[in-house]
């Protein structure tokens, strides 16, 4: 009985286009101070592992079909939405509520885009699963908030938490600027540090609430959970030495936004001098944490 | 406000002799299922801008980096707060709301099956609101473990601990009332030729949520009784000191969980597959495909659960089992699009508002569904796993799915609830408002995710500000935009344009549509005719 008025002009249609265009394109643009935000953050880092390689393939191959086939169903959507309408003077063609034919195929052809989309993701988790012949143990301990890295059989173990410049600028009205602060709330104070082109195997495990650990360049994530001790592993190129960020990603409590992951990639000279210097440390002053 | 349909109604409909109560008594004692309804729908509401404003905190508060508004405790209780109230106060409430409205009007019954079992069962539920929402003023602050309710870090809350249990087991019990109720009207009450392949669509995917409720909300009981007596009563249940696992909650957990989400999302597939019909002027294309698509995502449901647990350290088996069974659950959500578009080929479509909603839930949700599949892939969930992209997902399937799908029914129904026309302009505000809005709010969330934000946490590193903001400029806007839904369905109710006649809508077909406008206090005392169900069946 109540025919669709026209309820918006569309004058007020443009404006608010041109609004929202405008909107999107000048907020990144205006809290630019790191050259990383907005435009240039949008998908997944491909990372510096065979894991994280592997893990954006497989992300890329997904977005793509889902795009894809986002764009035949809305494109046939659309086509209804705009000619199929009342007042383009489209009579409904009342007939048309079954058929067995199209059904099977919208049916069958799913299927097998999905087996299409199974079998990588499937190679790619035994790959991944694979955590035999590592050539460095670490013990990943959880804890609220921060993480403590024993390097298994070499004599080495550290705490790493916050380093204390995100700690001051993160307090409630600290009045210091985040943008000042190097890293901000990416940063600790004695960074995980480990070799390029070796098989790091991560034994993962808390000793109060669940943590998980997580640096995306490396392409994993793995639950710390108590009582548990989850493995994991990551090789980092041996061309790509370097800094890489994350943080724990499984809520645990107040500090959860405060324990970042730093894995620091040494060539494997260095790390050997490193593992040294540090081994060295401890047996001076046993038990003490250093860098 | 809620009480004008109904005093109109028994003004104007002649045939209705009906002697109802006045008054406070009406709505304490109600055994109506209309009146139910209503209150339902107003609880929802309520609860629906409660959780709101906890949102609207946390979006002002990751507006920029830094802390400024609340402190990081606080901020936890504003998201765990924020889930349980919109998931158990105001979509849950608002889908039995509208149960109770249509189901009986559906297929010709006088009212639910066991009315003072319903009455219980919705007089639960703000004292259950109460309890649960009392606890920000308990020492310790609310409850700040998620709504997930994890332990260990569950357990290390306060005073707030056993308030959330026992919160918990009331809505459960509220739910698992509810859904009995639902269950045994539409086994017991259809009118005589109206069987189960002609029952509208809501009515079926109502039956399959109902048996989804009460299959699962005893796990969730369960669990956190569990949880209960772990903190309380010495046992180790879920601590690994004892001899527990932490992980075993979370298994059961999600056995309750993944259901649940369905029961949040299948109604509003059945809203869905009313209104496009509706407003394409063309019967549903096929009808029995979307019966069977509707059971078979509720039988998946059963066993995905673990998709959510894919970092916890599962074997290589499990995480391949789960990985399978997840993705095919894109097989029936893609029969239901495809029925949905084809609905509309070859149409003659309007795009009133219940249509627009509609519309954008189809689309959205698609989206939805896409980044499902995404989460679906084990190692690329192990990179999505906790970020802002599983935020971004859920709301997709959730606001643009369930709440779009609830709206878009209140605006397809509130005529034949109170005989009176919305403001279709202002509806159509409500509308685009609420569409574009929603994408500038959730939208960008998606590369929070992917460029490494976690969520749940309070502030972040700079490089994640500008999507931040523009999330933040989206969601006050999203939801100042909502405020419009409550004062247009006032206006409606107070002075709408008069409906004449049994249809609201040209296209609309069913029972509900057969009789009066406002629907009587009691209707079909004299079950429907077999004409009138052969006319509502027609697909």
């Amino acid at each position: 009985m109540y025919r669709a008025r026209l309820g918006i002009r569309p004058g007020t249609w443009l404006s608010i286009a041109a609004l929202l265009v405008a909107a999107f394109m000048a907020l990144p643009a205006m809290a630019d101070e790191s050259s990383q935000g907005g435009w240039g953050l949008l998908n997944l880092p491909v990372g510096v592992t065979s894991i994280s390689r592997d893990v954006y393939s497989i992300h890329m191959m997904a977005f793509w079909v889902c795009v894809i086939i986002g764009i035949l169903v809305f494109g046939v959507m659309i086509w209804s939405i705009v000619f199929h309408t009342r007042s383009r003077g489209a009579v409904a063609d009342v007939t048309l509520v079954h058929n067995t034919k199209v059904e099977i195929v919208w049916t069958t052809i799913p299927v097998l885009i999905l087996i299409g989309m199974a079998i990588p993701a499937a190679h790619g988790l035994v790959l991944i699963s694979d955590d035999s012949h590592a050539q460095l143990d670490v013990k990943v301990t959880g804890f609220q908030w921060g993480w403590q890295y024993q390097y298994v059989g070499k004599g080495v173990s550290f705490v790493s938490k916050l380093d204390p410049q995100s700690m001051a600028a993160s307090e409630l009205d600290s009045g210091i600027s985040p943008y000042s602060v190097p890293h901000y709330l990416r940063n600790v104070d004695h960074p995980l540090v480990v070799p390029v082109g070796t098989k790091v195997r991560l034994l993962l495990t808390a000793v109060d609430v669940i943590h998980s650990w997580w640096v995306p360049d490396l392409g994993i994530k793995k639950d710390a959970i108590p009582g548990y001790i989850n493995t994991s592993w990551f090789e980092v190129d041996a061309t790509k030495p370097g800094v890489y960020r994350g943080q724990c990603a499984e809520l645990c409590g107040r500090g959860h936004g405060y324990m970042p992951i730093v894995v620091k990639a040494l060539s494997k000279a260095d790390f050997k001098a490193w593992l040294q210097r540090e081994a060295a440390a401890e047996k001076a002053t046993p038990g003490a944490a250093s860098s | 406000m809620a009480e004008m349909p109904h005093t109109e109604a028994h003004a104007h409909a002649e045939h209705d002799h009906d002697h109802k109560p006045h008054g406070w008594r009406r709505w304490v004692f109600a055994t109506n299922h209309k009146d139910i309804g209503t209150m339902y729908l107003v609880f929802s509401c309520i609860m629906f801008f409660t959780g709101g404003f906890f949102a609207m905190m946390i979006r002002a508060e990751l507006f920029k980096p830094g802390l400024q508004l609340v402190d990081a405790g606080v901020f936890n209780s504003l998201t765990t707060m924020h889930g349980l109230v919109m998931i158990f106060g105001a979509i849950m409430p608002a889908w039995v709301g509208l149960a109770n409205w249509m189901i009986p009007i559906q297929i010709g019954a006088p009212d639910m099956a066991l009315p003072r079992l319903n009455n219980l069962s919705f007089w639960i539920l703000p004292f259950a609101f109460l309890l649960l929402l009392s606890s920000w003023l308990v020492p310790g602050s609310a409850p700040a473990g998620g709504w997930t309710m994890y332990p260990p870090l569950t357990l290390q809350f306060g005073a707030s601990f056993p308030m959330l249990i026992f919160a918990i087991h009331m809505m459960g019990i509220s739910s698992i009332l509810g859904a009995i109720n639902v269950i045994v009207t539409i086994m017991n009450l259809r009118a005589p030729g109206m069987t189960l392949l002609r029952m509208p669509l809501f009515v079926w995917t109502w039956l399959i949520t109902a048996f989804l409720l009460v299959a699962v909300m005893p796990v969730l009981a369960g669990a956190v009784t569990m949880m209960l007596t772990d903190h309380f009563f010495g046992t180790s249940f879920f601590n690994a000191a004892g001899g527990g696992d932490p992980v075993m909650f979370q298994h059961i957990f999600w056995f309750f969980g993944h259901p649940e989400v369905y029961i949040m999302i299948l109604p509003g597939f059945g809203v869905i597959s009313e209104i496009v019909p509706a407003f394409s002027r063309k019967p549903l294309f096929g009808y029995e495909a979307m019966v069977y698509a509707t059971a078979s995502i509720a039988f998946l449901s059963f066993i995905v659960w673990a998709h959510h647990m894919f970092t916890v350290g599962l074997p290589l088996s499990a995480l391949l089992f789960f990985m399978f069974s997840t993705m095919l659950i894109a097989v029936p959500t893609g029969v239901k699009v495809f029925n949905w578009t084809a609905t509309m080929w070859r149409g003659s479509l309007t795009f009133e508002p219940p249509m627009l909603f509609a519309l954008a839930f189809i689309f959205l949700f698609t989206i939805g569904g896409f980044s499902g599949l995404m989460l679906a892939l084990v190692p690329a969930d192990f990179q999505y796993q906790d970020t802002y992209f599983v935020v971004a997902h859920f709301h997709y399937v959730l606001v643009s799915g369930a709440a779009f799908a609830i709206m878009a029914g209140v605006y397809y129904w509130l005529p034949k609830w109170v005989g009176r026309m919305y403001d279709m302009t202002l509806a159509k505000w409500h509308f685009w408002l609420s569409a574009i809005f929603f994408n500038v709010l959730f939208f960008p969330q998606h590369f929070l995710g992917l460029a490494g934000m976690p969520r749940r946490i309070p502030d972040y590193a700079v490089q994640f500000a500008d999507w931040n903001m523009v999330s933040s400029i989206g969601g006050f806007a999203f939801g100042l935009s909502q405020l419009l839904f409550p004062y247009l369905i006032w206006k409606c109710v107070r002075s709408g344009e008069r409906v004449e006649g049994t249809r609201a809508w040209e296209g609309a077909r069913g029972l509900e549509w057969e009789l009066p406008s406002p629907a009587p206090y009691h209707s079909w005392t004299t079950p429907p005719t077999e004409a009138m169900i052969a006319r509502g069946a027609e697909h």
